[in-house]
């Protein structure tokens, strides 16, 4: 691992730059400190930080570009017959996997470097070789997989030495530098307050990055998905039949449906068990029933999805089979059906629309009330009347809010609600959602190529633009409603 | 000339009296009442979901805390386990699980028959109904551990198998046994001699807490301790990067960032993606850290990437809330003493703030310790995670599974046993969250000041 070890030097270095900086500050200032700009330690911390910071921003940056630029490069150099039968991006992750096969070999002692430099494929079976030091190799290595494996080596070992020379340039030259215009007036607070600053608008920038990653990563695999499959026939087409062998038909409208279909089930349950709660708890309860069964309804909340999933599969649905299965009123076939992954969400979702409608319900201002209550209305004239209207737009937000939730949950309908996509008014049959497909289809054994594997990328693109939408709308409902009365 | 129309059409008003109610009020009264009690129904309803998913965790649950086991005389027969003779180690290595099955096997026979229990089976093999397919191994461990028993008769106390665990447990019915071929009726009544001969016991099951997953046919071996290890890790990733990276965040957003632009894209960032499905985050880390980074599969490393990604928005939002209740007349005395913003932040601001943000750092992990769909993407499920790491390397590296991956595992296997375990282990899971929240609440109880 030689960018540990470099790290570590750059760190010790860095550590060496403090006293070194600390010590020529106090000198400068002829051991005078109160002659000094800054405190002490502030001039050894620039010097560590000219230092550490752009050597370690380099190395980072090197260790991502490095493997990049050697994939093109030694990817560019395999000849097309090598690649005839399968496509670019097979071939070279088993050109990286006899590359760090043969530096496991290496560090094992099984070959010298040299002998690994050399190898031939034709003359010795490399699986064989790399077998013994226990690399698995799926398959025979040819003769232009090997050679590229070695140029790879190569050029990876070329890289990592000059990322080395390069790093350590950088730590002595900022070292040289900073301690170059280290003196008894030299601002050394000023200029490392900036730098702290900057690293705190990197790690702020971080959410930038994030969903720049994630749209991205979406967006990359969305577009080569659409390449291999028409676009039309997933937006439209009825059947939901992928099948690993090819010929698969992958229409998005019954995983939408199921999708939908559930929340909406999920929804009939927590928003009037859950807005009721809320009324009651900010309107009625007395503060000391309030301090009780709000966090206990909380806790609702507090508990993992995985659970509400088993809890959906384990308890509820053999509980609804036993009612309206073949024993009871017989349109039920299995316990994984829309409304047993609907009712166990809907209770997922009442602590969600509770404390929700609770914060909002309790926004309203009392003088409404009670200019309602001085018209001789009833509490319940009064919350119908006047607090649900005037609340009505933050409720709104907040359903929509639940919504989100419910359409983006995964463990609940993986779980509950069945594998068959289908295009279907009943209930208790069982439909699956976008989340359960993004799983089953990226969990299996397919290959990242395929449009099998790559439908899991554009559901995903679905599923994150349907719910930024609902997001953002309600967000900007819920604060435009906050506005309203502050 | 209309008031003296009206007048002689008004009818002279009932009489009412103010302590019997109208017709009118009693309807408005009762509205009132009706409705009171919907919204405590609703109260009631949520509270009692709550008790109906407590109670069926928990009666499903504790079984998988306690163990049949058996207590079998095994002789260590030195014909089968040292043919040599010469107690060499290597020698004793060769002999497989397979050659110490039978002397199990011969052990509860000749305990069986010692016992006089009247039964039909006659041939040892008969018996493997009864013990576990680890009892093999167990023996085999314990002889290469003390080659010098060998020849010895020694008692092991072996798991017996996990029908005759959920017979006696009443979760394998005699009335389903007919159906079964792993367990006959005869075998049923065996171990109803056994348990009053007293050498089939239940006892507390420590392997299900610190062990590792078993295959999908030995469900009396598997435990979950090998993926608590792989959630450790995880949240020590988790730790490790959202509490630095989340308060420099929120120390930025709070205190330094200019009215611009730039901030206000940061804030749209942050509070979308608090809103983001965790499947989302999933496809990330698969994209960006296995795909384009080549991180290895399954291990805990990525996960915690990955969780680190979806909590630093609880995170960030928590730590800012307890920056902002710190009263900024701390930072002016701070500043009106010659500090400079950035020392009154790092010397003042943050250490008052430190208990809330503390608070919200152990929610924001209790979050992820109990977050699946995303490790389904990263490969944390679909195989077993039979060895504990090795090292603190290994640990971070290697594959693993986490504990809500390995119920989600569990549920998802044909054998009920199995539902057991991953009820089990779900309360394993949820005392951890029960843990972290209490210490949350009261670190908030102890430090948070009210100014």
């Amino acid at each position: 691992m030689p960018s540990n070890w470099l790290v570590l030097i750059v760190l010790a270095l860095a550590t060496i730059g403090f006293v070194i900086g600390r010590a020529r500050a106090i000198q400068s200032a002829g051991g005078e400190t109160r002659d000094l700009h800054s405190l002490p330690s502030y001039y050894g911390t620039h010097v560590a930080m000219m230092a550490a910071v752009p050597a370690i921003g380099l190395l980072l940056i090197w260790l991502i570009a490095q493997p990049l630029i050697i994939n093109s490069s030694v990817a560019s150099s395999i000849p097309d017959s090598a690649i005839a039968e399968t496509d670019l991006g097979l071939v070279m992750s088993d050109v990286r996997r006899v590359a760090d096969g043969l530096d496991v070999a290496v560090s094992q002692g099984a070959m010298t470097t040299q002998d690994a430099q050399n190898l031939n494929a034709d003359e010795t079976d490399v699986r064989a070789e790399l077998a013994k030091v226990g690399v698995a190799l799926g398959s025979d290595v040819s003769v232009p997989i090997l050679e590229a494996a070695q140029d790879y080596r190569q050029k990876s070992k070329v890289g990592s030495m000059a990322m080395a020379a390069a790093v350590l340039t950088l730590v002595a030259g900022g070292m040289f530098f900073a301690v170059g215009r280290t003196n008894k007036s030299f601002r050394a607070r000023n200029v490392v307050e900036s730098g702290i600053k900057t690293l705190l608008l990197a790690a702020a920038s971080l959410a930038i990055l994030t969903t720049l990653g994630i749209v991205l990563s979406l967006v990359f695999n969305t577009v080569e998905f659409f390449k291999l499959y028409p676009l039309s026939e997933f937006f439209f087409g009825l059947t939901w039949a992928p099948s690993f062998g090819g010929g698969s038909e992958l229409g998005f409208l019954p995983l939408l449906w199921g999708t939908l279909y559930i929340s909406i089930i999920a929804l009939a349950v927590a928003v009037p068990i859950g807005l009721f709660a809320a009324i009651y708890l900010s309107e009625y309860a007395s503060p000391k029933m309030r301090s009780v069964a709000k966090p206990l309804i909380e806790i609702l909340a507090g508990i993992p999805t995985i659970v509400y999933g088993l809890f959906a599969l384990l308890t509820v649905g053999p509980l609804l089979v036993s009612i309206f299965g073949a024993d009871g009123v017989g349109i039920m076939k299995a316990g994984t059906a829309v409304m047993t992954a609907g009712l166990v969400m809907g209770v997922m979702l009442i602590p969600f629309v509770s404390s929700l409608s609770d914060d909002i319900i309790n926004a309203v201002p009392q003088s409404l009330r009670d200019g309602s209550y001085g018209l001789g209305a009833t509490r319940s004239e009064t919350i119908k009347q006047v607090v649900l209207p005037a609340a009505l737009p933050g409720i709104v937000g907040a359903i929509l809010l639940a919504a989100s939730r419910a359409i983006g949950e995964t463990m609940i309908v993986v779980l509950g609600a069945g594998a068959a996509a289908r295009l279907s008014l009943n209930p208790f049959e069982a439909m699956t959602t976008v989340t359960a497909k993004i799983v089953s289809q990226l969990t299996g054994d397919a290959d990242f190529a395929s449009p099998e594997a790559l439908v899991a990328f554009a559901l995903a693109m679905a599923l994150f633009i349907i719910t930024l939408g609902l997001n953002v709308v309600a967000l900007y409902i819920v604060r435009k409603y906050r506005e309203q009365y502050e | 000339m209309t008031d003296m129309a009206t007048n002689n059409d008004i009818v002279p008003p009932a009489k009412s009296s103010l302590l019997a109610l109208d017709a009118r009020t009693q309807r408005r009264n009762r509205e009132e009442s009706t409705f009171k009690a919907l919204g405590l129904g609703a109260v009631g309803i949520g509270m009692l979901f709550l008790l109906i998913l407590l109670t069926t965790i928990v009666s499903n649950g504790v079984g998988a805390f306690t163990q049949t086991f058996i207590n079998v005389p095994v002789y260590l027969d030195p014909a089968k386990l040292d043919k040599k003779g010469e107690r060499n180690l290597d020698d004793i290595k060769k002999v497989s699980t397979f050659g110490y099955s039978p002397l199990v096997l011969n052990g509860l026979l000749e305990l069986v028959q010692e016992n006089g229990i009247d039964t039909p089976f006659e041939k040892s093999k008969q018996m493997k109904s009864l013990v576990s397919a680890s009892a093999a191994a167990k023996v085999r461990d314990y002889v290469i551990a003390n080659p010098d028993q060998i020849g010895e008769t020694v008692t092991f106390n072996l798991l017996a198998a996990s029908r005759v665990d959920g017979y006696l447990k009443d979760r394998v019915k005699r009335e389903d046994v007919a159906r079964d071929k792993n367990i006959s009726a005869e075998h049923l009544d065996l171990v109803d001699e056994l348990v009053k001969a007293g050498i089939v016991k239940k006892g507390f099951n420590w392997s299900f807490i610190t062990g590792a997953d078993a295959s999908e046919s030995r469900a009396e071996q598997a435990g979950i301790g090998v993926a608590m290890m792989g959630s450790f890790f995880m949240m020590l990733v988790v730790l490790l990067l959202s509490l630095p990276i989340g308060v420099a965040a929120s120390i930025y957003l709070e205190e330094f960032a200019p009215q611009n632009k730039f901030t206000d894209l940061i804030e749209v960032n942050i509070s979308n993606l608090a809103a983001v499905p965790s499947i989302v985050f999933g496809i990330l880390g698969l994209a960006v850290f296995i795909q384009f980074m080549h991180l290895p599969q399954s291990a805990p490393l990525v996960g915690g990437l990955v969780l680190t990604l979806m909590t630093l928005p609880t995170i960030i939002i928590s730590t800012r809330a307890a920056l902002k209740a710190v009263p900024s007349s701390i930072r002016q005395a701070a500043l009106g003493v010659g500090a400079s913003k950035m020392q009154s932040v790092f010397h003042h601001v943050l250490p008052l703030a430190m208990p809330g943000i503390l608070t919200g750092t152990i929610i924001g992990l209790a979050q992820a310790l109990g977050e699946t769909a995303p490790l389904l993407l990263i490969g944390m499920v679909g195989y077993i995670a039979s060895n504990p790491p090795d090292g603190i390397v290994s640990g971070f590296m290697d594959p693993n599974s986490a504990m809500p991956a390995q119920i989600y595992e569990w549920a998802k296997r044909a054998d009920p046993a199995y539902y057991e375990r991953a009820w089990g282990g779900i309360i394993i899971l949820l005392l951890f969250l029960l843990t972290m929240n209490v210490i949350a609440v009261i670190l908030r109880r102890r430090f948070e000041r009210r100014w």
